[in-house]
């Protein structure tokens, strides 16, 4: 390994960390400017951040040690995936670490310790919360794994770098079986990230959340790091989604140097503008589904998935 | 480095002219030995429990090492006659990679259950402890000889005696009714399948009476009669692994069994039944059909789906720990049918990584299961409960109990960088490839198979997390429980050799496909690569798809210090203790946390239509409101009770027969004397 | 001949829509949606037989695809709109199994329909000839549809989809059927819906309600 993938693997971590909360304020912002609210400043998630970090924790009495060490194992997890994650280039060291699938699954042991976390103290909510978040990623699970079967028949491989460069090679935007996965890795997105409509991120009422219940019992550093952790997923998932449907601008095999590196950053902040404009636009149009009608809106997305395995078989494009 | 060690050894064989399957053999007599010698002291627990087991364990570590190293060398099998058996069948005994990978899934998880064993059979449970030892290592060696058997005669006399051991090993609490009740139906399934798998044999013989699996390797069938045998192999070894619709004595037994038996039955008892399904359908059968991958392709998915949504809604903990292994048992057979598939249409490369992908989730199973069933077994001796709606908070009291018992969760459910990961994503590569089967509606069918094992994998996270956060974590539901005591050091010991072995195999797992290679290779002629790099897998090429278990687990880890470090110096490390928020409300009892039926609402909801339910509600003007809610198996009401009844009619018409009175009997005795002279004469 | 891998592109992304809609047409809940959706078939439909015709160069294609949006997009919807209005069923369209259920039936039948059309696929010579299994495919959901619904006037859509599938089929596997042909099942669609009309009236003020539930009392005892 060179030692110039090595910098441009910190580079990708360290702006991945640096960015994330920036695409939730974003997100934010587009929300308020649609719903005709004046809009809170862009660097409100940095100022949350940092007041939250030099707050004293408040901790249950019952908690065990599993509770304490969840924040740091969630923020941990999401890292490494932003470093596998070829956001701006694919010659990276830990890039052939995992696969998309590997990759889904590291996001289901982050859901799976924030769930078993959330039972720790006893509460009602948190228990809630945790069996809810438990049923909506088995629900998406399928869904996802169908999108990755798409984008393993396009290219032959379920390997992100091998995707983008393969996608360079043989561009085909209108293919319908490329809109329908596209189409249908949006919703399970929306659906594990906890968005509308399956979950609101701002709401009060306890009864109806799902994200929000299981973060009821952390506070300051922890809270801290399970925000950043949450914000940084949901990069991850724009990444991914880029990586899959819109790798232009990635400086793929053979690029090196500071300049596809600077072309890539700029396309990376440009693309994270319109998804997240795009996001708040769907999240305003769309209401919150009850929870029992999560199951349809996601039997929904896997069902376009497969349509698009079907049409890619039946067409042989 | 293995390869030297493995060159010394055999270099010290030759001159001893003996080989590995003469020290397995002796291994074998060793156990058998040990389970008698337990009669010299027969009602000392701590001279069987603190001598026997360990010395058990250690010959189980034996066995483990002499299978690693003969799959290592990559000997030609050996074979061994033995002068015991019938007078024209004497006992052939052979050790080739298949067995020598099984006997080292025996060896390895053996050696954890054993030591634990050791420590937790502290009074007789209702049997004297030396017949509890006899029955035990019994059961090891006559597994081992399942394995290692080479005809039909002795396959069998290992088989009965397997199943006699484990039926008087899972009614040693024999006092109790339900637990001869179960006992009962075990005896009765594992009798259906012997029968089963005798015809089986039976048809594979081809004419030549000769039982002798080297005869049977070189008979010719028609295709009716090699469906035949496969089907019948498949009743019979289906019903003793667990696969639906065979698998109703699974839920009853395992509960009903000690701990450390439920973990043997589980994690060993199950895998021989998946030895000889292989050795039936890949070794003996020199022809297959695509229609046998897809049959067992669909039962495999099928049970593991029914597997899963049955674990999500069990109350008590061994049942759904019971369940899951009929899931996981479904998978390995999903795997088994791809590889025939992939084998029939000549993608054989492909038919190597399914093969693989099950052999590895075998292994596996039997390691994450045992610690499972085991740290249940530590849980039940603290607190004398079973059932989840009166545990809960006990990592608190049992904290290393608890963190075997994640380290088990965590691998169960499929989770990187653990070794169940590994597995599931062998699985899914080798599902990505069926779009290219040349079968016309089946490469567009079989990639929905990949969904179904998707959804089944997330819900077997779903039920494990359950499974953990009501026994473990949240508050305790009954007083008693602050007074649970943690495992003692024998029984830590075969935990922590248990969970080091998933951790272990999650971050290299390079270890276990370096054991199944020369398996794929013999019986199928392919293997996949097993490692490109020292850090990473990756089956059929690099550019496709890998996976760094190693690196994940190291990324993670090092990510987690370095944040907690960075926070402890640029900010600080203050805590305060108070009770817990629950958004303000004051009076938070242990009852107000999810039960496990709440936990199982979901499922229970979703997939109604795979239970027979009956609900109690209480209504607005109950003085005693209570609400009970039944689920039961479908299967069982509506295929065995109606069979049970069948055989109880016509055994009730036959019993007309036994008229009571001495002269009838007399007749009857009469009448055949005149029918035969009549047809003889 | 204007033959280009664009025209055939927007071809495949417009047949995948027909098949996206009839899927949607298998969920939704409410009959004006249903009545939008089978209008939006008839603009797909409309846009790709002017592309086929376009690019083999056949005039009557263009005559029936004007025939097309004159009646399936313009009259029919209105038509049924007026009926569901005066009825008052705009609203309810229940379903006797759930839509999960629905929804994996259907998929099977796609599966199906795929894997029947593949050989008859490489015997045809058009541009469009991978749509014929999606075109019968729309065929089968649309059955399916009719099939998994209670209400009567759902049933008449489900009909009508029926026949966009029958007549994108017609268009990917021979380029158009006679003009006669086409004609004389315009005048029957026409014809049908307004006789189902007067039978949904007769239906609605013999029981009350148009739940074809109430028809199984029909039957003798």
């Amino acid at each position: 390994m060179r030692a110039i993938s090595f910098v441009r693997q910190f580079v990708e971590v360290v702006l991945a960390i640096a960015i994330a909360p920036l695409f939730a304020g974003w997100i934010a912002q587009c929300r308020a400017w649609l719903q005709n609210r004046s809009a809170p400043p862009l660097l409100l998630p940095y100022r949350t951040l940092r007041k939250l970090f030099f707050k004293d924790v408040a901790l249950a009495t019952d908690a065990s040690l599993l509770f304490r060490a969840t924040p740091y194992v969630l923020f941990g997890t999401m890292v490494l995936a932003a470093a596998i994650i070829p956001s701006l280039v694919t010659d990276l060291p830990l890039a052939r670490v995992a696969d998309s699938i590997a990759l889904v699954g590291l996001f289901a042991t982050a859901r799976v310790f924030l769930s078993l976390a959330a039972m720790d103290i006893g509460t009602a909510f948190g228990t809630l919360g945790a069996r809810r978040e438990m049923m909506v990623g088995f629900l998406a699970e399928p869904a996802l794994l169908m999108v990755l079967f798409n984008a393993f028949l396009l290219y032959g491989s379920t390997s992100l770098p091998s995707l983008v460069d393969g996608y360079r090679t043989h561009p085909s935007i209108i293919d319908p079986s490329v809109i329908f996965a596209a189409v249908a890795f949006v919703m399970v997105a929306l659906a594990e990230n906890a968005r509308i409509p399956i979950d609101n991120p701002s709401t009060h009422l306890e009864l109806t959340m799902i994200h929000e219940a299981m973060l009821l019992e952390y506070s300051a550093r922890h809270l801290a790091l399970v925000e950043w952790a949450s914000s940084l997923k949901l990069f991850n998932y724009a990444c991914i989604g880029f990586a899959l449907f819109m790798p232009w601008g990635i400086a793929t095999q053979g690029l090196d140097g500071v300049g596809p590196l600077l072309i890539a950053i700029a396309a990376l902040i440009g693309k994270l503008v319109i998804a997240g404009a795009a996001l708040a636009l769907i999240e305003s149009l769309s209401a919150k589904l009850r929870i029992f009608r999560a199951p349809e809106y996601l039997a929904m997305a896997f069902l376009l998935a497969v349509l698009g395995l079907l049409v890619h078989l039946l067409l042989g494009a | 480095m293995l390869l030297s060690a493995n060159h010394w050894i055999s270099g010290l064989a030759e001159t001893l002219a003996v080989n590995d399957l003469h020290f397995m053999l002796l291994l074998v007599a060793a156990w058998m030995t040990l389970g008698f010698a337990g009669f010299l002291r027969p009602h000392s627990i701590r001279f069987v429990a603190r001598f026997l087991f360990p010395a058990g364990a250690l010959l189980c570590l034996g066995v483990a090492l002499l299978a690693g190293l003969f799959l290592a060398s990559g000997q030609a099998p050996q074979a061994v006659v033995l002068p015991l058996g019938l007078p024209d069948l004497p006992f052939h005994i052979r050790l080739d990679v298949l067995s020598g990978f099984f006997l080292l899934l025996l060896g390895v998880a053996g050696a954890g259950i054993s030591i634990f064993a050791a420590g937790y059979f502290r009074s007789g449970e209702g049997t004297a402890p030396a017949l509890l030892g006899l029955e035990y290592h019994l059961f090891l060696a006559s597994m081992a000889m399942v394995i290692l058997a080479d005809d039909a005669y002795l396959f069998m006399v290992a088989w009965e005696t397997m199943a006699l051991s484990s039926y008087f090993l899972v009614t040693s609490h024999h006092r109790i009714p339900e637990i001869r009740r179960a006992g009962f139906l075990y005896l009765i399934m594992a009798h259906v399948g012997a029968v089963c798998i005798l015809l089986s044999f039976g048809v594979l013989q081809g004419g030549s009476w000769q039982f002798t699996f080297d005869a049977m390797r070189s008979a010719h069938f028609a295709p009716f009669w090699a469906t035949t045998a496969f089907l019948l192999a498949l009743l019979g070894f289906g019903a003793k692994a667990g696969l639906v619709p065979m698998h109703v004595w699974l839920p009853e037994a395992h509960p009903a069994a000690p701990s450390p038996v439920s973990a043997m039955m589980s994690g060993l008892m199950l895998k021989t039944a998946i030895y000889g399904m292989l050795r039936v359908s890949f070794d003996l059968l020199s022809i297959r059909f695509w229609q046998w991958g897809v049959l067992l392709l669909v039962l495999g998915l099928f049970s593991a789906l029914f597997g899963a949504i049955f674990a999500a809604v069990q109350t008590d903990m061994k049942r759904l720990l019971a369940y899951s292994s009929i899931e996981n048992v479904g998978l390995i057979f999903t795997g088994i049918g791809l590889s025939i598939l992939f084998e029939t249409s000549n993608m054989h490369l492909f038919a190597a990584l399914a093969l693989t992908a099950a052999l590895v989730h075998s292994f596996n199973h039997a390691l994450f299961k045992s610690l499972l069933f085991l740290t249940t077994g530590s849980v039940l001796h603290a607190t004398k409960q079973r059932s989840l709606g009166k545990l809960g908070g006990l990592i608190r009291h049992m904290p290393w109990v608890a963190s075997f018992a994640l380290i088990g969760t965590l691998s169960i459910a499929g989770l990187p960088p653990l070794n169940g990961f590994v597995s599931e994503w062998l699985l899914l590569q080798s599902f990505l490839f069926t779009p290219q089967l040349p079968h016309a509606f089946l490469n567009m069918l079989i990639p929905l198979g990949a969904a179904v094992l998707a959804l089944t994998v997330a819900l077997s996270a779903y039920v494990m997390v359950k499974f953990y956060g009501v026994i473990f974590l949240g508050q305790p539901r009954e007083p008693s429980l602050v007074h649970a005591h943690d495992a003692n050091w024998l029984e830590r010991l075969g935990l922590i050799w248990l969970a080091a072995g998933c951790v272990l195999i999650g971050a290299l797992p390079q270890i276990v496909l370096s054991a199944v290679a020369p398996v794929t290779g013999k019986l199928l002629g392919n293997t996949v690569r097993s490692s490109s790099t020292f850090w990473s897998i990756a089956p059929i090429a690099q550019e496709q798809a890998s996976y760094s278990g190693l690196i994940l687990l190291a990324g993670i880890l090092s990510v987690v210090a370095i944040t907690f470090v960075c926070v402890r110096l640029l900010a600080h490390g203050r805590i305060r203790r108070t009770a817990a928020w629950d958004c303000g409300y004051p009076w938070q009892t242990c009852r107000m946390q999810d039960t496990a039926e709440g936990f199982g609402q979901p499922i229970r909801h979703m997939f109604g239509a795979f239970f027979r339910m009956e609900r109690s509600l209480p209504s607005a003007s109950d003085d005693a409101p209570r609400y009970r809610v039944y689920i039961e198996d479908r299967l069982w009401c509506g295929v065995y009770l109606p069979i049970a009844r069948g055989v109880q009619g016509l055994a009730d018409a036959i019993a007309v027969l036994q008229g009571g009175r001495l002269s009838i009997y007399l007749l009857y005795s009469f009448l055949t004397l005149l029918a035969l002279l009549v047809f003889v004469l | 001949m204007h033959t280009s891998p664009l025209i055939a592109e927007v071809l495949r992304v417009l047949a995948a829509g027909l098949l996206l809609i009839s899927f949607a047409m298998l969920s939704g809940r409410r009959t004006q949606q249903l009545i939008a959706l089978f209008a939006w078939q008839g603009v797909m439909l409309f846009v790709s037989t002017c592309l086929v015709a376009y690019s083999s160069g056949l005039t009557e294609m263009y005559y029936s695809a004007a025939l097309t949006l004159l009646l399936k997009v313009i009259a029919l919807p209105w038509i049924l709109n007026r009926l569901i209005k005066r009825l008052g069923a705009q609203w309810d369209s229940e379903q006797l199994v759930n839509v999960p259920t629905t929804m994996l039936a259907g998929l099977v039948l796609v599966i199906f329909a795929f894997g029947l059309a593949q050989p008859i696929a490489s015997m045809a010579t058009t541009i469009t000839r991978h749509t014929l299994g999606i075109a019968l495919a729309v065929i089968l959901l649309a059955f399916l549809m009719m099939i998994t619904r209670r209400k009567a006037v759902t049933q008449v859509i489900g009909f009508l989809a029926m026949e966009n599938g029958l007549f994108l089929a017609a268009t990917s596997a021979t380029y158009g059927m006679p003009m006669v042909i086409e004609l004389g099942i315009a005048l029957d669609l026409l014809v049908g819906v307004f006789i189902l009309g007067i039978f949904f009236f007769q239906i609605r003020e013999q029981f009350d309600s148009l739940d074809l539930h109430n028809l199984e009392s029909l039957k003798e005892d």
